[in-house]
């Protein structure tokens, strides 16, 4: 086999097991996107700048323009499609976007989403200090971040309530 | 930001609610045809990629990775988190044929804080660093300095040893590195080694790494005692490179004069930099305001850094002062000891 020929990766999506095909140049986004068809999770800077393509790898953030899908054989990952199944209601990190007009476009709101979640399991109770610590990395052009983040301090109110 | 933060008063909700969910992956209605697939799919190749082609070795084994690399020589590049080297690739700034990737070598990672020394694997994610037990309590400028280095996600995937065989000129681990006089393990063809910081260190993106060799892992000295340390820097925004960037560590004597002070610099030259001249003049003095502004002028007349569009050799110059000034300050006062109306 050539090395840099097209390989068969497996991986976990969201609890799914997916399979496909990927040159080790590609980006683990492209995979998602492309090949998978999982377009919910966006690409926009393709070089770790702008967040809008932050997905869990193993439970954690990572920039899935900066990994190569080659890498992601055999883990475990979570995309936004994985917050609330498509005909249940939302997740309460999206709920609290929703409300809170903490979207405009909505292109870089994945990448917030999946930034939040991992944010509020470290912190259920973020100041807003540490929110727009922990949101520096990704980039919104349309809210002016205010709207972003007053919805995830509802965000943890909403996940607090629900733990209670 | 700022001018262009304007907000549309009047948002159709109805877009936002469909922004917010993503669509179903399952509909095989939309699938396009797999742009990856070997050509006896028969489908068209219509992927948009950026980074050049190239063989992708994974090897399970430090031996095999050394192998490998040697085989390769120029045209391999090793990949550890990849947080610097994909986007190398993405510009094509970087083209080796052969990437060989480093994640699945076992036992690689690992921090452990065991009475002086911190010990580290090459392969620790530096968030697990920054999230150790105890270590921000024990010596504050290691976390300081890891939360300097881009953004949580950055740092999940970002490994300890990328970042110092990169060698930034910004980069914060090498400042840590210089200040807690790290020794580093190499293993090559030729077998291992062990150098200090300051001989792996030499130059932009440049250190002592010969043809096939690898950073396996390294050890800090964290001084215990009557010690405190300070990372600060100034970048234009959270996680952007250093502009310049200073960690001080100092440990004062029974009399509470300073005993030993350590200053590394980053963002001001080629390379971090310790300043023998600045670390000298504080040993065996008071720690007074009057003296860390004595120290930041022995830096600043050491310093030879560039001009970039970033910012004059006259203002890193300046930042750099005024850092150390502030940094030797903390240390102090972290060490319990200092004239506090002088160090504020």
């Amino acid at each position: 086999m050539i090395a840099t020929a097209p390989r068969e990766v497996v991986l976990r999506v969201n609890g799914v097991e997916h399979r496909g095909f990927a040159e080790p140049r590609v980006t683990l986004v492209d995979f998602l996107r492309d090949e998978l068809g999982l377009t919910g999770t966006h690409v926009g800077c393709e070089h770790g700048v702008c967040g809008a393509c932050t997905i869990l790898l193993d439970g954690r953030t990572v920039r899935s323009c900066l990994m190569l899908a080659v890498q992601a054989e055999g883990h475990e990952l979570r995309t936004v499609e994985g917050l609330a199944p498509a005909d249940e209601p939302l997740h309460p990190i999206q709920e609290a976007f929703s409300e809170k007009h903490g979207l405009q476009c909505g292109f870089c709101t994945p990448g917030f989403l999946m930034s939040v979640e991992e944010l509020l399991r470290d912190d259920p109770d973020p100041s807003e200090e540490t929110i727009r610590s922990r949101l520096s990395g990704n980039i919104c052009r349309c809210t002016g971040y205010q709207n972003i983040v007053e919805a995830v301090r509802y965000a943890a109110e909403l996940t607090r309530e629900a733990a209670a | 930001m700022g001018a262009c933060a304007r907000r549309i008063a009047v948002v159709p909700v109805g877009i936002q609610a469909s922004s917010l969910r993503a669509p179903r992956a399952d509909a095989a209605a939309w699938r396009m045809p797999s742009p990856h697939a070997p050509p006896s799919r028969l489908e068209p190749l219509v992927s948009r990629v950026k980074p050049p082609p190239f063989e992708y070795l994974a090897p399970r084994s430090l031996d095999e990775a050394v192998a490998a690399l040697a085989e390769h020589g120029d045209e391999a590049k090793a990949m550890a988190g990849g947080q610097s080297l994909v986007p190398l690739l993405a510009f094509r700034l970087a083209r080796p044929s052969v990437i060989v990737d480093l994640n699945g070598i076992g036992g690689l990672d690992g921090a452990r804080l065991d009475g002086d020394t911190l010990e580290l694997g090459a392969l620790t994610r530096q968030r697990d660093v920054e999230r150790l037990p105890g270590l921000r309590e024990r010596c504050p400028m290691i976390v300081e300095a890891i939360e300097q280095v881009g953004h949580v996600a950055i740092r999940n995937r970002g490994t300890v040893g990328g970042s110092l065989a990169h060698a930034d000129p910004a980069a914060e681990w090498t400042a840590l590195a210089l200040a807690l006089d790290a020794e580093l393990d190499l293993v090559g063809p030729g077998g291992a080694r062990t150098v200090p910081a300051a001989e792996f260190l030499i130059s932009y993106f440049t250190t002592a790494l010969g043809p096939g060799e690898l950073l396996t892992g390294l050890r800090l000295n964290v001084p215990n005692g009557r010690s405190g340390s300070c990372f600060l820097e100034l970048a234009r925004r959270h996680g952007d490179f250093a502009i310049a960037g200073v960690g001080a560590l100092v440990t004062l004597d029974g009399e509470g004069s300073v005993g030993d002070a350590r200053v590394a610099l980053i963002g001001v030259g080629e390379r971090a930099v310790r300043v023998a001249a600045a670390e000298e003049l504080l040993r065996g003095r008071r720690p007074t305001a009057e003296l860390f502004a004595e120290a930041a002028a022995a830096v600043q007349a050491e310093l030879d850094p560039n001009s970039d569009v970033h910012a004059t050799a006259d203002y890193r110059r300046h930042v750099a002062g005024v850092l150390v000034r502030r940094a030797l300050a903390t240390a102090v006062g972290r060490a319990g000891g200092g004239d506090r109306d002088g160090a504020a």
